[in-house]
């Protein structure tokens, strides 16, 4: 539902990588501290530029790995400072260690990360193996399906991890060159518009503040450990309105509404495909072409896949007949795909579900096309028809 | 150069007792009067490790400076992160300059082994900090495990003696050396037990701009197997016999801060090995041979030093 804007918005040709890099001028940091790592290398870069040139305030802390890289963060973070870093597959890797220290801390620390598949064998093309590697750091997790969004969710990240009831870590992804490297016109918010709307920051402590001396990062015993992670806890329950209202508020100024989810075509739909990223916009396609034939399918895309949005999930899926979950990475759980097991366990308390199947596809960057997916789709209906499950878990686009 | 009573009594002591570290531990000692030799705001930035644990379990800490504890081998970045927040806020006008100084410290385990690359390029990047590493010469946190600055034939759990095996086989990392290496403006080897060379060269540092380096030795009673009130005196004869000079490497440029070879108090190195149960088998029937081969390491390296503290002192 676009809404009239009064905002003036500049329209440019620009890659992800470039879209990510204008967001964080805009939002002009106070320390980015990064490494570079294929395909989100030229972010770092990009951001170098508007250093060297004196458009951004921002101290650059060029480090020897992406483990120093969010230690950096979280150093200048716990300082007060605004505070973000960008990275891909083995860079988010390494981050891991500190990546749920980040959240316990309760550091908003935004992370713009490129989806990269994880070695091995080592692979610079998309997948979401990385992120989802990481799905369970205490970060929230958004992906975006195109370069446009990748800008807006920049901005909206720095608002979410900020927010009063969040104070969490955030990822903002695209997928690896499909999103990263390929060109689009985006609208962009005039400099001060994207600074009004991320706002100026007052961080909750800081250690530069030698009046009051804190000790940060105490270690917690059986005694406290268990409370001092049930915030962390809500705070991601908490998140789920926040992403929501600032959703809803980035879409009332500028015409572009967010939610955690995009349903598409999805309010008389009896099967529908669910997945995360660049491949949503592939399967809008089909689902208009599909459409055009009389047949009632939908797309459900998340965008936000930590917090997971159990909930609006369920609401959205119960009432259909055939649902095919698609997963960009395999759990390696010797089952299936983490974006389907977490559906599948959205639905599960429902009176009423769709039969649900799985497709791994696309890893290490394999092309995912209009014909795959207009596959899953006819598979999808011949289930709607009464067809049997068959296999469950299916792998789409690897040859057998 | 402060004296002991200046230390003692120019401001609030900024890291106090009730702590959990052992009876005799050396660590408690350099943290006390590193804070006490720094007059200005200071924040630590810590690693894990036994000081980090003893000094800071929620709902108690030592610390009456902020101090932050992220993880065991990144307290050099993450005290490069403070810094440059500090710096940028300070730039942009949303912080008020008040001459902070950065303190970064790790035990031996998180600063010559887990922690070296994060202190590496902590230290290229050239932060306005100060990384101090206190030397026990094992993971005595851990329950004394073999760490790169374990010397070499000493007792520990994973590099134990044994029938065929007479400890650790390897030598101790230079770790001095090799931050001399990355050109930072200070450098300087000290131990817990002379309170007036650790403070004098904690106040030289403080006074530098730009990323500066002091390595501590500290004897650890339970990983050592040494008496706890011989801690002081442990570190002392490791300086008298010339295992651990006290020296000083301003831009490049080696200085000795005590001769005792020249004063006449040069002791073999036997008699300090002696008082450590982690050594007690070299002084077994058979043991002689390793100790001569220690005491010419240990010739070795100190007359390399010397030299080279005569030849810069002879540049100037």
């Amino acid at each position: 539902m676009p809404v009239k804007t009064e905002v003036k918005q500049l329209v440019a040709a620009k890659t992800g990588n470039e879209a990510m890099a204008e967001a964080m001028r805009q939002i002009d940091p106070d320390v980015v501290a990064a490494y570079p790592i294929t395909p989100a290398t030229e972010i770092a870069q990009i951001f170098s530029s508007f250093v060297a040139d004196g458009q951004v305030n921002t101290e650059m802390v060029t480090v020897e790995s992406e483990h120093s890289a969010l230690s950096a963060c979280v150093g200048s973070a716990a300082a007060g400072a605004r505070a973000m870093t960008a990275t891909a597959a083995q860079g988010l890797m390494l981050m891991a260690e500190i990546m749920p220290i980040a959240a316990a801390l309760r550091l908003p620390i935004v992370m713009p990360e490129v989806n990269r598949a994880i070695s091995g064998p080592i692979n610079i093309h998309c997948d979401h193996s990385d992120t989802m590697f990481c799905r369970d750091a205490g970060w929230i997790q958004i992906f975006s399906e195109n370069t446009q969004e990748a800008y807006d969710n920049v901005l909206q990240a720095v608002r979410i991890a900020e927010h009063a009831k969040v104070r969490l870590p955030a990822l903002v992804t695209t997928d690896g060159f499909i999103i990263s490297h390929a060109m689009e016109t985006i609208k962009i918010l005039p400099d001060d518009e994207a600074k009004a709307f991320i706002g100026a920051y007052k961080a909750n402590y800081s250690v530069l503040d030698a009046a009051h001396p804190i000790t940060v990062g105490s270690i917690d015993l059986q005694n406290y450990y268990f409370e001092h992670r049930l915030p962390m806890i809500n705070a991601l329950k908490e998140a789920k309105a926040v992403i929501k209202q600032v959703g809803r508020e980035f879409g009332e100024k500028y015409g572009r509404p967010y939610d955690l989810l995009e349903k598409y075509r999805m309010d008389d739909a009896e099967t529908a495909i669910v997945c995360l990223g660049s491949t949503a916009g592939t399967a809008k396609d089909v689902v208009d072409a599909l459409r055009d034939e009389g047949q009632k399918a939908g797309l459900l895309k998340i965008r936000v896949f930590r917090p997971f949005p159990v909930e609006d999930i369920a609401a959205v899926l119960a009432g259909l007949k055939a649902v095919a979950v698609l997963d960009r990475s395999d759990s390696l759980n010797g089952y299936g795909g983490p974006v389907f097991t977490e559906v599948c366990s959205a639905l599960f308390n429902s009176i009423q579900k769709p039969k649900i199947v799985n497709y791994i596809y696309g890893l290490g960057g394999r092309d995912i096309d209009l014909h795959m997916l207009k596959s899953v789709y006819d598979r999808l209906a011949s289930i709607k028809d009464g067809q049997d499950l068959g296999t469950i878990v299916d792998y789409l686009g690897a040859r057998k | 150069m402060a004296t002991l009573k200046e230390l003692a009594t120019t401001q609030a002591e900024k890291f106090v007792g009730g702590h959990t570290s052992c009876a005799g531990c050396g660590y408690p000692n350099i943290f006390r009067l590193t804070l006490a030799a720094i007059k200005d705001p200071v924040v630590v930035v810590g690693a894990t490790g036994c000081c980090e644990v003893n000094t800071s379990i929620f709902p108690y800490t030592s610390w009456k400076a902020p101090f932050l504890h992220n993880a065991f081998e990144n307290s050099a970045a993450t005290c490069s992160g403070v810094e440059a927040a500090y710096y940028s806020m300070v730039k942009s006008g949303k912080l008020a300059a008040n001459n902070t100084r950065f303190i970064a410290f790790g035990g031996d385990g998180g600063t010559y082994d887990i922690g070296l690359q994060s202190l590496s390029g902590a230290l290229e990047r050239g932060h306005d900090m100060l990384y101090i590493c206190y030397d026990n010469g094992a993971y005595m946190n851990t329950g004394i495990q073999r760490s790169g600055a374990t010397p070499r034939y000493a007792n520990t759990t994973t590099a134990p003696v044994g029938k065929v095996v007479p400890g650790k086989m390897q030598k101790k990392k230079d770790l001095a050396k090799i931050m001399v290496g990355h050109n930072v403006p200070y450098v300087a080897q000290t131990i817990a037990g002379n309170w007036k060379d650790l403070t004098n060269k904690v106040e030289k540092a403080t006074a530098i701009r730009g990323p500066k380096f002091i390595v501590v030795l500290a004897a650890c009673p339970l990983g050592w197997q040494t008496k706890t009130q011989d801690t002081v005196r442990l570190t002392q004869l490791a300086v008298e016999s010339c295992f651990w000079p006290l020296y000083e490497v301003e831009n490049g440029k080696y200085k000795l801060n005590d001769n005792p070879e020249a004063k006449g108090k040069k002791i073999p190195v036997a008699d300090w090995l002696k008082m450590q149960g982690r050594f007690k088998h070299l002084f077994k029937p058979g043991g002689e041979k390793l100790l001569a081969e220690i005491q010419a390491e240990v010739d070795k390296d100190w007359n390399d030093l010397k030299a080279l503290c005569e030849f810069h002192s002879k540049q100037e």
